[in-house]
C-alpha cells in the first residue's frame, strides 16, 4: 500500500518485514531515526528481536560479529564518523563471511564537522569487502534491503551489504512509498539460515590466522565471492521485480542514453535531478543521457562499458574526493572505458551538504563538451 | 585442501602442538621443598602444571616450554631450571 | 510542479506540517515530496520546510527556491529572514499575523494574513499554529480539500487532540474563505 512515510521509517519498516533477530546501533545524525524506530518496535513487540544498545558504533558492529556468527540475521544502521570507527569490524565482517545488513544514511566526514550529506563516507569503505548499493529515492532504498539480505545471505557469496542512501537528502523526506506486506516479505526473503555458527556443542572458531602460506588465497576468495554477487544480484532483482513489480536486476540503469552524445553517471539521489535536467536539456534539443550507478560494490565494469558504448564523452558526478587524486567513482568509471578511448571527464561536487541543482548539471554537460573537467564543482571563489 | 570459508578452524589446536619440543631448560620439581601453595600452577603460560594424588604438583613435558616461570616464583625454591640434553 | 515553503521558528511544527499537507494532497491523487531544511533542530531557531506538488513522481532533490506558496508561521521572522526570496508570481503568501502588514510581498504575490495565534490559543490552549495555517493552505490555494486535511489530522493526533486541531483548522479555514 503507498503511504506518505518518512524514508528512515519505511527503512525501518523494511528492516523489520526483513525479520532480523538481533539489532546492535549507535545513533549518529542522520541515522538516528532508523533505530529509534527499530527500538521503538523492539519494545512494543512488533519486532522479536534483541536491540542492544551498546556504547559505540565499534561495539554495534561488533556485537552484530558475534550475533551473526552465532546464526543469527543481523542488522545495524549508521554513517559518517561512526562509520569510521567500524573501519576495523567492517574488514573482520567481510573476512569472516559474515551477512550482516546495513544501512548507511551518507553524510560527509569530519573535520571540519558536518552533518550534511556526501557519499565519502560508504565510499572510503570500498575495500572491504561489503556489497555497497545506492538508493536514487526512498521506494529505491527500502527495497534493496529486503534484496541485501537475499543476496548477502545467499550461500554463494556469504557477505555483508551497505544499503546507503542519502542522509537528510532521502532519510528526512517524505515521499510515497509502497511497503509490503509481512506475507510478501517472507515469501521472497525466507528464515535465515546460517551457513555455520558458533556452537558450543561443536566449536569452531571464526577468522583464524592464516600465514602468508594462505592470506593472499583468503583474499582471492572472498574478491571472488564479491564478483559473483554480480549475478546474484541480477538473479533476485528479477524475481523481485516479478513479485512485486519493482526490477533491481540491473547494476546500472540507464535513462535516454540510447542516442546520447553525453553520458553523465551518476550515484544516489543526485539522479532524480539529473533525470529532470536531462529532461529539459533534451527539449532543447541536447542529446544528454544518465548511467546511475546503483551497485558500486561489486562494480559493474562491463555493464558500464557495454551502457556507455556508442557515447562521445562521460562525465562523472562524485560526492566523494580520493584527496591527492580524483573521484572514487570517476577512477573507476575511466578504468572500465579504458579500451574504448572515450574521454571521461570527473566532477566532485555537493560535498558536506551543498545542494545541486539542475542549472549545475547543465553547466557541468557545458564543460564536459568542452572538454573541461577534473575538477571541483561549484567552488566559491570569494572564499579561495 | 581447500580453504575453509570465513577462515573458520576447529578448536584443539593448541593440544595437537607439542610444544615441549621448544624447550632448553628443564624445570625439576624438588617436592621436598614444595609447600604445595599451586603459585607455578597459576603463573604457567601453557596450563600445563597439573596437580598429583597427594597434593604435589608436576609439568606436563610434552607441552612445558621450559620457560622458567614457574621456577622464578616459587616461592620455597623448589623448581630448579636445568639444561635438558638432547 | 508546485512548490510550497514554510518559515517557522524551531518547535512550533513546520516539519509536521509540510508532511501533513503532503499526506493531505496525496489523498487528493497528486504525487508529493516533504521535506525539512536540513539540520537546523533548535526550539526557537529560524527552520524551514518545503512541500512539492507533482502530477507525476518527483524525482527533484534539491533545496526550494522560487515557491508558489510561502507559509510564514512567526511574523516575527520577517526581520530576521528574507521570507518572500523568490517567490513566484502569481504566488500566494499566508503570514501568521494579528496585525495590518508593515512590509510589501513582491509584486503580483498575494497577501494573505491571518490570526493563526488567537486560533490556536482558543482552539487548543497553546500556540501551536501550524493546523490552523495548514487550515488557511487549503482555503488560499485549493492544493488540499479540507477533508483530506481532516483526515491527515485524524491519522496524526490520538481523537481529541484530534478534535481540536480540526477545529483550529476549520476556523482558519473558514476566515481565508471569506476574506477572498
Amino acid at each position: 500500500m503507498m503511504e506518505i512515510t518518512e524514508g528512515s521509517h519505511a527503512v525501518a519498516e523494511a528492516v523489520r518485514l526483513c525479520r532480523p533477530q538481533v539489532i546492535a546501533a549507535y545513533p549518529i545524525t542522520p541515522q538516528t531515526h532508523i533505530v529509534e524506530a527499530l527500538a521503538d518496535m523492539v519494545a512494543n513487540c512488533k519486532l522479536d528481536a534483541d536491540y542492544i544498545t551498546v556504547d559505540s558504533e565499534f561495539s554495534a558492529l561488533s556485537a552484530c560479529l558475534g550475533a551473526s556468527a552465532a546464526g543469527s540475521r543481523t542488522y545495524s544502521a549508521t554513517t559518517s564518523q561512526g562509520l569510521a570507527l567500524m573501519f576495523e569490524v567492517c574488514f573482520n565482517v567481510a573476512g569472516m563471511r559474515l551477512p550482516i545488513v546495513m544501512s548507511i544514511t551518507n553524510r560527509a566526514l569530519g573535520a571540519p564537522l558536518s552533518i550534511w550529506n556526501d557519499q565519502q563516507d560508504s565510499i572510503s569503505l570500498r575495500d572491504s569487502g561489503w556489497i555497497q548499493f545506492y538508493a536514487e529515492d526512498n521506494q529505491e532504498a527500502t527495497d534493496l534491503h529486503i534484496i541485501a539480505y537475499r543476496v548477502a545471505e545467499d550461500f554463494s557469496i556469504l557477505l555483508p551489504a551497505f544499503v546507503c542512501f542519502d542522509g537528510f537528502i532521502l532519510s528526512h523526506t517524505y515521499e510515497p512509498i509502497d511497503i509490503l506486506s509481512q506475507e510478501d516479505v517472507d515469501k521472497f526473503l525466507p528464515k535465515f539460515t546460517p551457513y555455520q555458527r558458533l556452537d558450543a556443542a561443536d566449536p569452531i572458531s571464526f577468522g583464524m590466522y592464516a600465514t602468508p602460506d594462505y592470506y593472499l588465497e583468503f583474499r582471492y576468495e572472498t574478491d571472488c565471492a564479491l564478483k559473483r554477487a554480480k549475478g546474484v544480484i541480477q538473479k533476485v532483482g528479477k524475481e523481485f521485480g516479478t513479485m512485486f513489480g519493482r526490477d533491481y536486476s540491473a547494476l546500472v540503469e540507464g535513462y535516454r542514453l540510447d542516442d546520447a552524445e553525453t553520458a553523465i553517471v551518476a550515484m544516489g539521489s543526485i539522479c532524480g535531478t539529473v533525470k529532470d535536467a536531462i529532461d529539459e536539456m533534451r527539449d532543447a534539443g541536447k542529446k544528454v543521457g544518465l548511467l546511475k550507478i546503483r551497485v558500486f560494490r561489486p562494480f559493474p565494469d562491463d555493464e558500464i562499458a557495454q551502457a556507455l558504448s556508442k557515447v562521445q564523452r562521460v562525465a562523472v558526478l562524485d560526492k566523494d574526493i580520493s584527496l591527492g587524486s580524483k573521484g572514487a567513482v570517476a577512477l573507476e568509471v575511466r578504468d572500465a572505458l579504458y579500451k574504448t578511448g572515450i574521454p571521461v571527464k570527473g566532477y566532485i561536487l555537493g560535498l558536506g551538504g551543498r545542494d545541486v541543482r539542475k542549472k549545475d548539471i547543465k553547466e557541468i554537460v557545458s564543460l564536459v563538451e568542452k572538454g573541461i573537467g577534473d575538477q571541483f564543482f561549484g567552488l566559491r571563489k570569494e572564499l579561495l | 585442501m581447500a580453504l575453509a570459508i570465513g577462515c573458520r578452524a576447529k578448536p584443539g589446536k593448541s593440544r595437537d602442538n607439542k610444544t615441549g619440543s621448544w624447550r632448553v631448560f628443564k624445570p625439576i620439581f624438588n617436592h621436598e621443598k614444595c609447600s604445595q601453595c599451586g603459585l607455578c600452577q597459576t603463573i604457567c603460560p601453557e596450563g600445563c602444571i597439573h596437580e598429583e594424588e597427594e597434593g604435589f604438583l608436576n609439568p606436563d613435558y610434552t607441552y612445558c616450554k621450559g620457560c622458567g616461570l614457574c621456577s622464578e616464583e616459587c616461592p620455597s625454591e623448589a623448581i630448579e631450571m636445568k639444561q635438558e640434553e638432547k | 510542479m508546485r512548490e510550497l515553503r514554510i518559515h517557522g521558528r524551531g518547535g512550533q511544527g513546520s516539519v509536521t506540517a509540510a508532511e501533513l499537507i503532503a499526506i493531505a494532497a496525496f489523498e487528493g491523487g497528486v504525487y508529493v515530496q516533504a521535506f525539512p531544511a536540513f539540520g537546523v533542530e533548535r526550539r526557537g531557531a529560524p527552520v524551514q520546510a518545503f512541500v512539492r506538488f507533482d502530477d507525476k513522481k518527483i524525482r527533484k532533490r534539491s533545496q526550494v527556491y522560487e515557491p508558489d506558496y510561502i507559509i510564514v508561521q512567526d511574523s516575527s521572522l520577517i526581520k530576521d529572514v528574507n521570507v518572500f526570496q523568490g517567490v513566484k508570481k502569481g504566488g500566494i503568501v499566508i503570514v501568521n499575523t494579528e496585525k495590518k502588514p508593515d512590509y510589501k510581498v513582491p509584486e503580483g504575490v498575494k497577501l494573505i494574513t491571518i490570526d493563526a495565534t488567537s486560533i490556536a490559543l482558543k482552539a487548543l490552549g497553546l500556540p501551536i499554529t501550524n493546523t490552523s495555517l495548514m487550515g488557511a493552505f487549503a482555503a488560499a490555494t485549493g492544493e488540499i480539500k479540507f477533508s483530506a486535511l481532516e483526515n491527515a489530522l485524524n491519522h496524526r493526533f490520538p481523537k481529541d487532540l484530534a478534535v481540536k486541531n480540526i477545529e483550529a483548522a476549520r476556523q482558519a479555514f473558514d476566515t481565508v474563505k471569506r476574506s477572498i
